[in-house]
């Protein structure tokens, strides 16, 4: 009687803990799933990332080099660099492509001239006119290829495809691999990315404007911003009083720290350009608005910072018989300054990569020349990356990535200073 | 070169005013320890400085207001030219030609006789008023450094002085905040009012139709301009749907594995990573969009046999989502870790494993912050342009199909404005209505949202 007791006790008992054990089991296995879906998310996230990464970097690293000509030009004793314009240097460049290929029919001449950049005449042009004692000479000369050639060059226009679907015919390729074969033809470092403006031909097209023109824009922006932002932060943090008048300035910063930057673009359009009637496209205006878009990071960050110095240094200078504005002046916001140049810098990593408000101002306006001052018309890296994007040309594609490549370097230089900032100078109290 | 030229110039006047001012003081002072001065001399500086330029500067910026309105003035009234029947923006045309040829930007030989002689009589004009504007600053601020040295006397209170204006320029930067979003608040409502005007509020609220071109002649067919909002708004809500869904799942696991899993150093290495992708320029994902994520999204659709737009919604949709990721990881880890030990470790001595902890007591105690944070994802999708601008759709289609196109609010405002444009047609003014509406919009989740997470965060504390 008790054996039997015993027994289905036992086995109950078995029972009840493997159905235990099978629960646990299950819940450790959820345990690691769970566990496993934010590994996953972290993953995913971070795969983003380096896809982003990867196909800006593989689609933008043939951007620094350009596919040059080399051609053989001869500048008779007759020419006159003074009386001589853009036409003559284009003859003198079909002239030598003629030379090189001696016996192309006349009506495949218009594809033979086009192996050459369009714009390649105004680079003879300058040479020429840096060296006019060139003349009656013959020289020989690098010259850009056509955004075409240089993008068989570089692999991205398939030979294999039939020849109305390429946008480089049978001939050119020929003509192409005639000159590879006499050295004639090779990829340069492409010098122009960097030191010229825009332009319409992807060959000839660098960021440089672009790049200047940011540089006013954030000269303009930091000029504004970060006076008035500490002088606001200062105020709130050090002065105000606790009433309404205060609270709505706080509302208001922490409101518009989250409005869509499109907006402050509307308010600068609206504000500046209509109604105080400021230049359209001027360096001045963007950094304005942009200003206008940074202030609240910049007063945030700032007021962190002021928050940061402990009273005992307010009240050791209190004691000693400093006015409010000389405990402020001469010893918080030394203290203090680190963090809000750290906010600042963020403040214009922000203000640098950013689009929408400067197209509502016409700063995605073509413009070639290179800006000479913040009222000059100019266009910005990020508008300028918009601005190619948007072109159907296959060459501008790696040059907008390069544009990009180039527009991270400096956030990644800002954002790193901004590290080292805080690193070197911050203080735990 | 000039601005370079004055800024130098005004540095000069400044430092001579302060020199002047601290002379005089030191040299009024007398045998008692510190001269006998009120205050220390540099103040005394200071306040002949605030004396000498701020009354100066505040003139310029009048006049500098004042003077092209004077300036057309005088121009179009003085030159014969023929005015009376010609309408606002012609007049603004001849004054833009004159203004030009002026600079110099424009062959002067092939203007109208009275043109080039307005345009002569222009440029003499404003080097006048440049070089009366110089002579009146000069002017007022020597008379301003005049009377401060007459005031100053060592039993002046010259900090006060000083202070006292500092402390009204200090005001005065806090203030740009406010003025800022009044700015944003009247120049949209002002020409939100103009449009409405044109076309009624009904018609732009729930209208289903959106064709914003107008037409260049009133006897052109088929373009007279429709103004229903609603697929814009539908487009906008779709993109935003589609950000969130990648946004929220992967930004929630990513923050609940940071927050309860992660060692130390897998934080500090994959944070900042994360947060790497909240400071990549939106342009940037617009071109990865775009290139990248687009093209592969309709060569999968018709792989697998689906009709995909080339600008689909999903493309936008997908890499705005990976944008908006760090928001929601960063904001809902501060919240999950802001929930009390006490709360976990009641549930771990009750036997719950960490998921079962996670579950359910962490997530419901953090659930309003978590609510709060993924209302500013949405703020931000809503808002956000370049992505949008690049990647979506021009078009206006009523749809909930992901592979179709489809455009947004910040599409159209960008689109109606970028270029060539006259401000009164409602083309223009639409986009201000726009604007108006996706102000309010975030406005609305934002407050919401901070309301939320501080109602949260006191609980708490």
């Amino acid at each position: 009687m008790t054996d039997t007791a015993m027994t289905t006790e036992a086995i109950k008992q078995e029972e009840r803990q493997s159905k235990i054990r099978a629960n646990l089991k299950a819940r450790h296995a959820a345990e690691k799933r769970f566990r496993s879906y934010g590994l996953v998310a972290i993953g995913a996230a971070l795969l983003a990332l380096s896809t982003l990464f990867f196909t800006i970097i593989s689609n933008g690293a043939s951007a620094l080099f350009q596919t040059e000509v080399r051609m053989t030009i001869q500048l008779d004793s007759t020419l006159d660099p003074e009386t001589m314009r853009a036409g003559d240097y284009q003859i003198l460049i079909k002239k030598s492509l003629r030379d090189m290929f001696p016996d192309v029919a006349r009506r495949d001449r218009k594809d033979l001239y086009a192996v050459v950049s369009n714009g390649a005449w105004y680079e003879l042009l300058n040479h020429v006119q840096a060296n006019p004692d060139l003349v009656g000479q013959t020289i020989e000369i690098w010259l850009p290829a056509a955004d075409d050639v240089d993008m068989l060059m570089k692999g991205y226009i398939d030979r294999e495809l039939p020849e109305s679907d390429r946008r480089v015919n049978d001939q050119q390729i020929a003509w192409i691999d005639a000159l590879v074969a006499n050295d004639a033809i090779e990829k340069k470092f492409n010098t122009r990315l960097f030191t010229s403006g825009d332009s319409r031909e992807p060959e000839l097209a660098g960021f440089a404007g672009a790049a200047v023109g940011s540089f006013y824009t954030l000269l303009v922006t930091l000029a504004l911003s970060f006076p008035i932002g500490v002088a606001a932060a200062v105020y709130l943090e050090e002065f105000a009083p606790k009433n309404k008048w205060t609270d709505l300035i706080e509302v208001n910063i922490n409101n518009l720290a989250a409005v869509p930057s499109i907006v402050f673009g509307l308010l600068g359009l609206a504000l500046f350009l209509n109604w105080f009637g400021l230049p359209r496209s001027a360096p001045l205006v963007g950094g304005m608005v942009l200003t206008l878009m940074t202030l609240p990071t910049i007063i945030i960050a700032s007021r962190a910072s002021l928050k940061s110095v402990p009273p005992s240094i307010r009240e050791a200078a209190l004691g000693m018989g400093a006015s409010r504005l000389q405990v402020v002046g001469h010893h918080v916001l030394p203290l203090a300054l680190p963090g809000m140049l750290t906010g600042t810098i963020i403040g214009m990593a922000q203000a640098l990569g950013e689009t929408a408000p400067l197209l509502m101002i016409g700063m995605v306006a073509f413009i070639a020349d290179i800006p000479g001052g913040p009222t000059d018309p100019a266009t910005v890296m990020p508008v300028q990356i918009y601005l190619w994007a948007d072109s159907p040309e296959r060459a501008f594609v790696e040059r907008t990535s390069a544009a990009i490549m180039a527009l991270l370097a400096f956030l990644i230089a800002m954002n790193l200073s901004a590290v080292l900032l805080r690193k070197r100078f911050e203080r735990r109290w | 070169m000039t601005t370079l030229l004055i800024s130098l110039a005004f540095l000069v006047l400044v430092a001579l005013a302060f020199r002047i001012g601290r002379t005089r003081v030191v040299r009024l002072g007398t045998d008692a320890p510190g001269g006998g001065l009120h205050s220390l001399p540099g103040y005394y500086g200071a306040y002949a400085v605030l004396w000498c330029v701020v009354p100066a500067l505040i003139l310029t910026v009048v006049w500098l207001i004042a003077e092209p309105v004077i300036i057309r003035d005088m121009v179009l009234s003085g030159a014969g030219l023929d005015l009376a029947d010609m309408a606002e923006n012609q007049v603004n045309l001849v004054y833009n030609d004159i203004k030009n040829i002026a600079a110099g930007l424009k062959d002067a030989s092939l203007a109208d006789p009275a043109i080039q002689t307005a345009a002569q009589q222009y440029s003499s004009l404003q080097s006048t008023s440049f070089m009366a504007m110089l002579v009146v600053f000069l002017g007022v601020a020597a008379l301003g450094l005049f009377l401060a040295l007459q005031r100053i006397n060592p039993k002046m209170r010259a900090r006060q002085a000083v202070e006292r204006t500092i402390m009204w320029l200090l005001i005065g930067c806090s203030c740009v905040a406010i003025l800022t979003t009044a700015g944003i608040v009247m120049s949209l409502i002002f020409e939100t009012m103009r449009f409405f005007a044109k076309v009624p509020v009904t018609e732009f609220l729930f209208g289903m139709d959106w064709s914003p071109q107008m037409a260049l002649r009133s006897d052109q067919v088929g373009s007279s301009g429709a103004f229903g909002a609603v697929p814009i708004f539908a487009g906008t809500m779709l993109i935003s749907f589609l950000a969130m869904m990648v946004a929220a799942p992967i930004g929630l696991y990513s923050a609940i594995y940071m927050a309860e899993y992660a060692t130390p150093r897998f934080r500090s290495t994959v944070k900042p990573m994360l947060e790497i992708l909240a400071g990549i320029p939106t342009v940037v994902y617009g071109f990865f969009a775009a290139l990248t994520v687009a093209p592969v999204i309709r060569g999968f659709g018709q792989s697998i046999g689906l009709d995909v737009a080339s600008e689909s919604a999903l493309a936008a949709g997908l890499v705005m989502g990976v944008m908006i990721i760090p928001f929601v990881s960063s904001l809902s880890d501060d919240v999950i870790s802001a929930v009390p030990h006490s709360l976990r470790e009641g549930s771990y001595g009750l036997g719950a494993t960490k998921s079962e902890t996670i579950k359910q007591v962490i997530f419901p105690a953090a659930l309003p912050g978590i609510v709060g944070s993924l209302l500013l994802a949405v703020s931000r999708a809503i808002g956000e342009t370049m992505i949008v601008v690049m990647a979506a759709g021009l078009a206006a289609n009523l749809t909930a199909n992901p592979f179709q196109a489809v455009t947004t609010v910040t599409v159209q405002i960008v689109t109606l404005l970028v270029g060539d444009q006259e401000f009164d047609s409602p083309k223009t003014l639409a986009a201000f209505a726009l604007g108006l509406v996706l102000f309010i919009v975030t406005l609305i989740l934002n407050i919401i949202a901070l309301r939320v997470v501080r109602k949260y965060r006191e609980q708490y504390d």
